[in-house]
């Protein structure tokens, strides 16, 4: 830990005049670590991973994502190649259920989570430890405590021509879309923005910072966490579903009108 | 238009004859066509008098239901007041917007369909109920009124000299004809001093302009774009245009990509556009001018998401889908010796909508 460093072995001793600020930040360091493993469910872990849990993944791929990715994870003709893709690319196809795919199609579907975080973080490590790749980000740069409107505006500017305005998704070509992103675990956000899954395109982080990201995500959060100031939103989809609605509930709602303007009384 | 009683018998009785009801012009019995299988004139179904009209005690609770509605209106009025007061809308939270619109249109609802349904379940259960009908006049003029109308513009032409005083009559032509003319000048003139087509066809972008990250304005290194890469970018500049900063971003707008460089397939007079496989084209569509940025980085389409025309990175963004005529155009770019990226020029083809003037 950095914050003892600075004691010089000359006045080191069981007093020290910084042990009881070393020991009071050690104190408030350890109860933060634990509030925050206690409030994320995702995992915060930047440390260097260990030798079993990269023996662990290795075993894991080798059963469940070899056939498509190759047994040296160098691709084939049915799934690329996952060298430098990094444990954040792992812990965002696999944590959504996106990977292993259910079938080929034009795009992999969301689907339940096949595997455990800590199965998901031992893939992670087999996979970082190809080549190096995208990790898994300090927790502060997801928290979604950032600046909203910064965000929204460069939520509006980056994203919003594929996942709409609201984050509501949206179509692109032959099938393929942007899926919509309410309530998606922080994590996953992040994790999208630097992996670029699919047809998603790379926000590196020399395009939108980390900071930048995480005002991305505060602005979806706020989103998630503020109802539609207009009321009732109707997905978000525009004049789809509005005129739909207006469609079939503003024309019925007159059509029925006529039929009692014009019904002779009992 | 009501002839209550006049025409009743000729509508009632099932007649026999096309003509009676529905021409009542000149056809002659004998020279109208007698359909074999037409529907014979029902009339009138029975009349059928109402419970208010039967039962003195409905008919009290019809008029009590008819006061508590247009009661219920006036509640509906004072409801939205009081709402509007009781729900003040806060600046500061977009959130209070809800229950001041909502009870405020609950309240606005009720006011006016009170007074609507009221007013016509009155009609309906206590007013008169015996049958009416209105026949059908035919739309021509009478004779006398259409000669009159012939009169009236001959005694107007010759009273004013229309056809006789050419002079006056062609000068009014040409005033009118004129009218337009300052329309013409203003519109014109919001291109100032400059010739339209050239402002059509030249954007912010010139020779060693860099390209900014939209909207912050800082400059990209060429080492920042990573493979499957999309930045949304101004030209250097652009964020602190004091004027017309919009209309210079609405033409200047760029999307940047960057291909694995042997997935790019360049036309070689061309290679020199782009740099290790970052290409940086127009955001504005060829067809109609939206902001073509749905960009996928596997299949290297870009979809415009107002017409689904879709543009092949991967070919000069040529169109592969939609109703866009011409491809994206290309700005070419390179890097300077800071490693920042820069323009090369500005765009070689117009950008936005295809105009009349394009080939000038």
């Amino acid at each position: 830990m950095a914050i003892t460093s600075p004691a010089s072995p000359r006045r080191s001793g069981r007093r020290h005049p910084l042990a009881t600020a070393a020991l009071l930040i050690v104190g408030l360091l350890a109860t933060g670590g634990a509030y925050a493993l206690a409030t994320s469910t995702a995992t915060a872990e930047t440390t260097a991973h260990t030798a079993e849990m990269v023996e662990e993944g290795g075993k894991l791929f080798a059963a469940n994502c070899a056939s498509c990715h190759g047994i040296l994870a160098d691709g084939t003709a049915a799934g690329p190649s996952l060298i430098g893709v990094g444990a954040l690319a792992v812990d965002f196809q696999v944590g959504t259920g996106r990977m292993p795919m259910a079938a080929s199609g034009p795009q992999a579907e969301v689907k339940p989570v096949q595997f455990s975080q800590e199965q998901i973080d031992a893939m992670g490590a087999w996979v970082a430890e190809l080549a190096p790749g995208p990790a898994i980000p300090a927790e502060r740069y997801f928290a979604g405590d950032g600046d909203v409107a910064n965000g929204a505006e460069l939520f509006r500017i980056n994203c919003a021509m594929c996942h709409n305005v609201a984050g509501a998704g949206g179509a692109l070509t032959e099938g393929k879309y942007a899926p919509g992103l309410a309530n998606i675990d922080p994590i996953h956000v992040y994790g999208a923005m630097v992996t670029g899954p699919q047809n998603m395109p790379v926000f590196s982080d020399m395009n939108l910072t980390p900071e930048e990201k995480n005002d991305v995500i505060s602005y979806l959060r706020y989103i998630d966490e503020n109802p539609s100031v207009g009321g009732f939103d109707l997905g978000s989809l525009g004049p789809v579903s509005e005129g739909l609605f207006i469609w079939i509930f503003g024309l019925g709602g007159l059509v029925a009108v006529t039929v009692w303007l014009t019904a002779k009384s009992n | 238009m009501a002839d209550i009683h006049d025409d009743r018998d000729e509508a009632v009785a099932p007649s026999t004859e096309v003509a009676t009801v529905d021409d009542h012009s000149a056809a002659a019995p004998a020279t109208a066509v007698v359909r074999a299988d037409r529907i014979p004139n029902p009339g009138f179904p029975p009349h059928r008098p109402r419970v208010t009209d039967l039962d003195p005690k409905k008919e009290k609770q019809a008029e009590r239901t008819i006061s508590a509605l247009f009661l219920l209106s006036i509640v509906g009025s004072v409801l939205a007041v009081v709402a509007y007061f009781a729900f003040p809308i806060d600046q500061a939270n977009p959130g209070s917007v809800r229950l001041n619109n909502l009870f405020l249109g609950l309240g606005i609802t009720l006011a006016l369909l009170g007074v609507g349904i009221g007013a016509v379940h009155w009609s309906k259960a206590l007013m008169h109920s015996h049958e009416e009908v209105e026949m059908r006049h035919p739309t021509r003029g009478s004779d006398e009124s259409r000669t009159k109308a012939v009169e009236i513009f001959s005694q107007a032409n010759k009273e004013s000299g229309f056809t006789r005083r050419s002079l006056v009559r062609n000068t009014l032509i040409g005033a009118v004809a004129v009218t337009p003319i300052p329309a013409v000048v203003m519109f014109r003139d919001l291109a100032g001093d400059d010739d339209p087509v050239a402002l059509l066809k030249q954007t912010m972008w010139d020779e060693g302009v860099r390209l900014c990250r939209d909207p912050s304005g800082t400059p990209i290194r060429a080492a920042d774009v990573t493979i499957g890469s999309a930045f949304h970018v101004i030209p250097e500049g652009l964020a602190e245009l004091e004027y017309h900063r919009i209309e210079e971003k609405a033409k200047a707008a760029v999307l940047l990509m960057r291909l694995p460089v042997d997935e790019l397939n360049e036309d070689p007079a061309k290679a020199d556009w782009s740099y290790d496989g970052i290409v940086a084209y127009s955001k504005i569509c060829t067809h109609v001018g939206c902001p073509v940025a749905l960009y996928e980085q596997q299949t290297h389409h870009l979809l415009c998401p107002c017409h689904q025309s879709q543009f092949d990175v991967a070919n000069h963004c040529e169109v592969i889908f939609g109703p866009a005529a011409r491809p994206l155009p290309q700005l070419p770019i390179t890097v300077d010796d800071e490693g920042f990226l820069v323009a090369r020029s500005d765009f070689r083809d117009p950008v936005g909508p295809t105009f009349w003037e394009i080939n000038r």
